[in-house]
């Protein structure tokens, strides 16, 4: 069937902000249905939230909306554009959220919109976990007993029935929030409650448990002549009652025979013909009982998902590309597939390597969370990996996670305790069956303990075996062969010379010596059937090379690996980027990166893919292949920074701003020397290396001191010390203090003013790209703040002193590209916080706001053009607000305290456009899933720093109409001010107290300071209660304040949305 | 210990040798299935192949009887990256390793097989001789090179059933049972001759689960002595080797054309053909794998088939009455070819998978229909 002629303009509706379960997978999916739409000459009209995507770029779609993702703004951007249709399966559960809503209310009936690609029926068909059951039932494909309940009265009945261990699935919830596995009627209890709270429609799936079983993921197509093709099939290593997306996975399915694999693809197909997925792709998990094969279906996803963006970049088939294309018409055969060319899309690929899929989590900011591993899903990002045999993939997927170093057995584990880490699945579980091997495990007790499939350990065993067999060697007698042998197991130089206990250097002397190096290989679609016309490549130690390389002038980039808490989508952006506008440039580009979700690692986005993990081996093994002209490492954030000394003196050459230059920002000694020179201030700071010269240190500049490990990201451990006794606990257990690695410490200034500076630098001349203002004070990570470009009443001399700061460090120095500097103003002056010569975390953001693509052009100056050609002012003006606000993980993480730091914690961001600061921060915070109120009460509980403040700000909530509700303190503050306000108990004061509050839906609003150096126990309740009941609670006063004029513009204002495009064409004219 | 596969251009890889220890020579092919090694192992239209895993990690699950094809394993030699030391399923009986030991059948792992089958696809498929025995290559490449070359071979009489026998094990409680894809069937209800050129059991208790009496004849059986069996329809099955040198097979193919209906597949599609006035000719390197798109021409409906074959019938060559009704999608070569008037279709591909998709189950569907009308023409 032809290209659908009916329809013209298209809606595609992003998945907003990062959050965990919602990652970069989907500006990779909605990208491709962008470009693939467009390219069929169809009107695109995108929404997104999220301004650190791609496909939020202006070129991307006709119309971009950076608006907040809810049904009324989605209501409004339809009123405006009226599209003919709407895509809702390429934005995650954010844009089905979102259809389904704007179905049911009636909007798209009223003006005349489609959904394509998967209709309402359809999708309430796979997300009702009732009307599901129901459809599995007339097609007799087992599930696991459940049923729903919309009270704990219906839930304890239906246990009886179930049983135990019981899972809990809380509907229409993003990767299970809420739910969890109920061993006993108490946990049980806890569990179905926090579900029913979690749930928007307050009701949850109490299923029957089938902990253990084999779990497997099948990736489907269908089109609209009701063909069905299986892209790919996955295995999870970890069995059942682990969240696919925390499960470590192996692509193609292992352990299945023929007739495993062929009933579990009958009953695919069977499955997406009876719930209605017209066309695209969907996701269907099974679960497969080891002992005799019996097949249950888990769920279907009828959109593109986390899995299939991992079976896209494992199979070389491009699921979202081909789905967009599906929706308008076409049908598989008439869509050819890119890598072979000369085949059609209507086949099922086939791989002959092996891909392993391994989760990246962060636990370790959020120490009081339960770190079990169960059915919601709690890693931040994944890395893949591909080699040719499980092993091969394996440890380049443990590497490529780039924490196995940090990783060391507990000395004082023993037995006991080894089984409960066996048996209780976790981040680190896979580390501690590697170790039970060591400690003599069989493969039969393992399995035993941890339901791994024995083909699984097995290969792990073999891993183990090697080690041992390694570990008897040294650098002087391990033989070629054996060197060989290992390398063909995956083993890196660096996990060679652990054991050999030599040095990285000495491995890869000898390894070059002995003419040991890697081949690459392609992923192709077709297991070698037909020839690639895609150089996507792998590493592997094989005979035969297809890189192919070219003796074109080119660039390498080297990506930022697995999302994290403080680097993810941007520097994905940033190096996507690079590609897009050196390929402009006419270089070849080649692109490194083992992060399966992302843009980068689309084969489309550079000229050549190498989904490699980025440490210095692998990466010398490409240089040494490709001979690049140049390669850039300041966009993919610490990780390929951290490689830039290494490669440099290896002879790479690194284009923009040197090493050395990146080195000397890092080094606190000399950078501070520089500092001193140009008479830029700094706070008083030092460093330590032990913890008497901490005390000493801290004591000179003064507490309270900000205290960090250097060379960190995201503020990995870093905490502001009020005195000595927590500087002592802070460098006896957060920190292990050495010469190579001090600890920073800065002198804390409180509540000053932070400021990001963005800026471009070609080395001479700088452009001031954008100075964003945080909203949130000193002290909080600047991740985790919101903020605000423009600046809003800062003082001229203050901004003129920044900018001459930024110039005077860029020409210092002698920064190529992007540099980010961070100030804050403090008693009336000027500081600069920090430096970094490389690509920050806000320029997504600032190019959004201001048009102008930074991280090109900074790629551009990177290969020898000269700012002066951009036509660009000294600095880049906006003339509205933008604000950037953060969204955070905290429901995840059962038992912390959701409030800020200096430690980041914020998983992705939003950005709020308004033409008064008011109304930026109300899209803002509606985009990051805040919901205001309109009216009602507000609690108010602030420290005694901010009760002067206070009174301003329950005057103005008075006047807005919201009734006032406070404790003791405040309350008589409040009202000896004359401003009526309740009274209601702290948490052991007495009863009804603020939680019960909270949890009876009384309070609307929270604004809740922290008491500084001391955090009591009763605030932390408030905050979880609000957490738990979604009642907006803000812990910061600036935050308070830019909330009021949110909360005004909302009454004030009419919401307008417009487009990039407009915006930044308007700017253009003036 | 060391094997050596080396093809008949002078192409040689060195790896490890697991199944059985021996010297064998025969066509390379590779095959991209990812599952269903046994089922392939024991094929017979892999008679006079040394077959490659384009999927590297092969003997996962091991072996069982239940999945074989037929009485034995009819490759010459098996090529993989890597096969798995330990046997991971519930219905595992032995390993691979074991399974062909005890076939007598050699292997080679730890080879580039990437590299082999890139080889194969750019050049052609070629002769190829896989020792575990000599470490001299000059002497294994010339074993390959004395190999006889597949164009010309009849194998279909090496691998047919030395005679007449009843089937009607439709496997109906084994795991993943054929039965599943079929309505059941009230009985006994057709008589089926099947010629077995090199047969899949699979094909028989599909069969067998449709109600049909299956009565598998030798590859040379005469048309007098099929008719005299009164079948209700004729099947014809897959096997290997080239179809021309059927010359007497062809013929009574001729004489029982119009007379019932006939089914054919694989090597039996590729005859039926032949028997129809058409041409048939060697492909490249042939479609071995579960993943080749099929389109009916019809419809547009599109099937995934499992594939198996180094010939194909020449589209041009077909008279008029005949109509080619599927192509593959990847090459546009006839899959599937009927009779205008004759109740005579057949198809290149597989249809009772084993292993393979099960998307084109239904043409055995269409057999015991046409059987059923033909019946129902006969009486009026």
């Amino acid at each position: 069937m032809p290209r659908r002629t009916d329809i013209h303009k298209i809606l595609i509706v992003g998945s907003g902000p990062i959050v965990i379960g919602q990652a970069c997978e989907f500006d990779y999916s909605g990208t491709q249905a962008c470009k693939a739409l467009r390219s069929e000459g169809f009107e695109i009209v995108l929404v997104n939230s999220n301004p650190a995507t791609i496909m939020t770029d202006p070129e991307i779609a006709d119309r971009t909306y950076v608006e907040p993702l809810t049904p009324a703004s989605v209501r409004a951007i339809i009123e405006r554009e009226r599209p003919d249709a709407l895509l809702p399966t390429v934005g995650g559960q954010t844009a089905l959220n979102i259809a389904v809503a704007l179905s049911e209310d009636g909007t798209l009936a009223e003006f005349g919109v489609e959904l394509i690609g998967a209709k309402l029926d359809a999708i309430k068909v796979a997300e009702d976990r009732l009307l599901f059951k129901q459809a599995m039932e007339e097609i007799s494909i087992a599930m696991p007993r459940s049923g729903y309940v919309r009270s704990m009265e219906e839930a304890e009945e239906l246990i009886k029935e179930v049983g135990f261990p019981a899972i809990i699935r809380p509907s229409f919830t993003l990767g299970g929030t809420g739910g969890g596995i109920a061993y006993n009627s108490e946990e049980y209890e806890e569990i179905v409650n926090r579900a029913l709270a979690a749930s928007p429609n307050h009701t949850t799936l109490i299923e029957q448990s089938i902990i253990g079983w084999k779990e497997y993921e099948l990736e489907v197509m269908r089109d609209l002549a009701d063909n069905v093709v299986i892209i790919c099939s996955i295995e999870n290593f970890d069995p059942m009652g682990i969240h696919t997306g925390d499960s470590i996975t192996v692509a193609p399915a292992q352990t299945l025979t023929d007739r495993e694999y062929q009933t579990m693809r009958d009953a695919a197909i069977k499955i997406i013909r009876k719930v209605g997925v017209e066309t695209g792709g969907s996701n269907i998990q099974f679960a497969l009982d080891p002992s005799n094969g019996e097949l249950m279906i888990i769920e279907m996803n009828p959109r593109v998902s986390r899995s299939s963006a991992l079976a896209s970049k494992a199979t070389g088939f491009p699921i979202a590309k081909i789905a967009a294309k599906l929706a308008i018409g076409y049908t598989l055969d008439e869509i050819p597939n890119d890598i072979t060319r000369k085949t059609p899309a209507s086949f099922e690929p086939t791989i002959d390597y092996c891909v392993v899929k391994i989760p990246k989590w962060a636990f370790e900011k959020f120490p009081a969370s339960d770190p079990t591993l169960g059915t919601q899903m709690k890693s931040v990002g994944e890395a893949m990996a591909i080699g040719r045999t499980f092993r091969e993939a394996f440890q380049k997927g443990l590497r490529s996670l780039e924490t196995r170093r940090s990783f060391r057995v507990p000395s004082d584990l023993d037995d006991t305790e080894l089984r409960r880490r066996l048996i209780v699945p976790s981040a680190e579980r896979v580390y501690f069956v590697m170790h039970a091997l060591t400690r003599g495990y069989s493969i039969e007790e393992l399995h035993a303990l941890t339901k791994i499939d024995p083909w699984f350990l097995d290969n792990l065993m073999q891993i183990h075996e090697r080690e041992c067999e390694i570990g008897k060697e040294t650098i002087e007698t391990i033989s070629r062969d054996r060197l060989r042998e290992a390398k063909r197991e995956g083993f890196s130089d660096q996990r060679l010379a652990e054991l050999m206990d030599c040095k990285e250097d000495d491995v890869r002397r000898l390894r070059k010596e002995a003419d040991i190096s890697p081949v690459f290989k392609r992923v192709d679609t077709c297991g070698a059937e037909f020839e690639s016309f895609t150089p996507y490549l792998y590493s592997t130690y094989e005979d035969e090379d297809e890189a192919d390389s070219t003796d074109q002038k080119k660039v390498m980039i080297l990506g930022s690996g697995p999302n994290r808490i403080g680097q993810g989508i941007e520097f994905d952006y940033c190096c996507c980027h690079a590609s897009f506008a050196l390929r402009e440039e006419g270089f070849e580009t080649i692109m490194v990166n083992c992060n399966p979700e992302t843009v980068s690692t689309d084969y489309d986005t550079s000229d050549r893919l190498y989904f490699e993990p980025i440490t210095f081996e692998d990466v010398m093994e490409i240089v040494e292949r490709e001979r690049p002209t140049g390669v850039i490492v300041q966009f993919g954030g610490q990780t390929p920074l951290n490689l830039a000394m290494k490669l440099f003196r290896a002879g790479v050459p690194i284009i923009g701003t040197s090493p050395e230059a990146i080195d000397l920002a890092e080094d606190r000694k000399r950078f501070g020397r520089l500092l001193e020179e140009l008479q830029i201030p700094q706070p008083p700071n030092g460093f330590a290396t032990s913890n008497e010269e901490a005390r000493e240190e801290a004591s000179r500049i003064g507490y309270p001191v900000l205290v960090r490990p250097s060379y960190v990201l995201g503020g990995r451990a870093m905490q502001i010390v009020y005195d000595e006794a927590s500087l002592d606990n802070y460098m006896t257990h957060a920190v292990e203090a050495s010469p190579e690695h001090p600890v920073l410490i800065d002198s804390f200034l409180e509540s000053a003013t932070e400021i990001d500076v963005d800026a471009l630098s070609d080395g001479e001349r700088t452009v001031i790209a954008g100075i964003q203002q945080h909203i949130e004070e000193a002290g909080i990570h600047s991740g985790d703040s919101s903020c605000v470009l423009p600046p809003y009443g800062i003082k001229q001399e203050h901004l003129d002193a920044m900018r001459r700061y930024t110039r005077e460090l860029a020409r210092a120095l002698n920064v190529v590209g992007l540099m980010n500097i961070q100030f804050a103003i403090s008693d009336d002056k000027v500081y600069v916080l920090e430096v970094n010569p490389r690509a920050s975390r806000t320029v997504p953001f600032v190019s959004k706001a201001t048009g102008v693509p930074l991280a090109k052009i900074a790629s551009c100056l990177m290969v020898g053009r000269r700012l002066e050609e951009f036509n660009l002012p000294d600095e880049l003006a906006v003339d509205r607000f933008y604000i950037k606000t953060p969204v955070f993980p905290f429901v995840k993480f059962q038992g912390v305290d959701p409030i800020l730091g200096p430690e980041m914690r914020s998983t992705g961001e939003v950005m709020g456009i308004g033409e008064d600061f008011g109304g930026a921060f109300l899209k803002a915070q509606l985009g990051a899933g805040m919901k205001l109120p309109r009216e009602g009460s507000v609690f108010l509980s602030v420290n005694d720093q901010d009760k002067r403040s206070v009174i301003e700000l329950a005057r103005q909530l008075h006047e807005l109409g919201f009734s006032l509700v406070a404790t003791r303190g405040t309350e008589r503050l409040l009202a000896s001010a004359g401003i009526p306000c309740g009274f209601v108990y702290k948490v052991n004061e007495g009863r009804p107290n603020i939680t019960d509050l909270v949890k009876s839906r009384q309070v609307d609003l929270i604004i809740n300071t922290p008491l500084g150096r001391v955090s009591f126990y009763d605030e932390r309740e408030i905050r979880r209660a609000a957490m738990q009941y979604s009642v907006p609670c803000i812990t910061t006063m600036t935050g308070a304040t830019a909330t009021i004029e949110a909360l005004r513009a909302m009454r004030e204002e009419e919401m307008s949305a417009r487009s990039l495009q407009e915006y930044h064409a308007r700017a253009a004219v003036k | 210990m060391e094997a050596i596969l080396a093809l008949e251009d002078g192409r040689v890889w060195r790896g490890r040798a697991f199944g059985a220890r021996a010297e064998v020579a025969g066509e390379v092919v590779f095959n991209t299935a990812m599952t269903g090694y046994q089922e392939i192992l024991t094929d017979p239209s892999y008679c006079g192949q040394i077959v490659t895993m384009t999927y590297p990690l092969i003997g996962n699950y091991g072996a069982t009887e239940e999945d074989v094809e037929s009485r034995r394993v009819f490759v010459e030699g098996f090529v993989v990256r890597e096969i798995s030391r330990v046997t991971s399923n519930w219905r595992a009986q032995e390993s691979l390793d074991d399974y062909l030991k005890r076939y007598g059948i050699p292997g080679i792992s730890d080879i580039d097989t990437r590299s082999l089958v890139r080889h194969i696809r750019e050049r052609g498929s070629m002769r190829g001789c896989l020792s575990t025995s000599s470490a001299d290559e000059k002497v294994v490449i010339e074993k390959a090179r004395q190999s006889p070359e597949m164009v010309g071979l009849d194998l279909a009489s090496v691998v047919t059933c030395p005679k007449v026998y009843t089937w009607t094990d439709a496997q109906t409680s084994a795991y993943g049972s054929p039965a599943l894809l079929h309505e059941k069937s009230a009985g006994e209800r057709f008589h089926v001759v099947a010629y077995d050129f090199g047969l899949k059991h699979n094909s028989l208790r599909t069969l067998a689960s449709l109600g049909c009496r299956v009565t598998v004849v030798p590859a040379h059986t005469s048309a007098e002595d099929v008719a005299a069996m009164k079948p209700d329809g004729i099947w014809l099955s897959n096997g290997p080797g080239d179809p021309e040198p059927l010359t007497e097979v062809i013929a009574n193919l001729r004489r029982l054309l119009g007379r019932y209906p006939i089914f054919g597949i694989c090597l039996g599609h590729q005859l039926m053909g032949l028997a129809l006035g058409g041409r048939t000719y060697k492909l490249p390197f042939g479609h071995h794998g579960g993943n080749q798109p099929v389109k009916e021409l019809a419809t547009g409906r599109i099937e995934i088939t499992a594939q198996n074959h180094g010939f194909a019938v020449d589209a041009d060559s077909l008279p008029s009455d005949c109509e080619v009704t599927h192509i593959n999608l990847n090459d546009n070569t006839v899959e599937g070819l009927r009779h205008r008037t004759l109740p005579v279709y057949s198809v290149q591909y597989h249809p009772e998978a084993g292993p393979g998709p099960h998307d084109a189950a239904h043409l055995f569907d269409r057999f015991t229909r046409m059987m059923d009308r033909h019946r129902q023409g006969d009486m009026a």
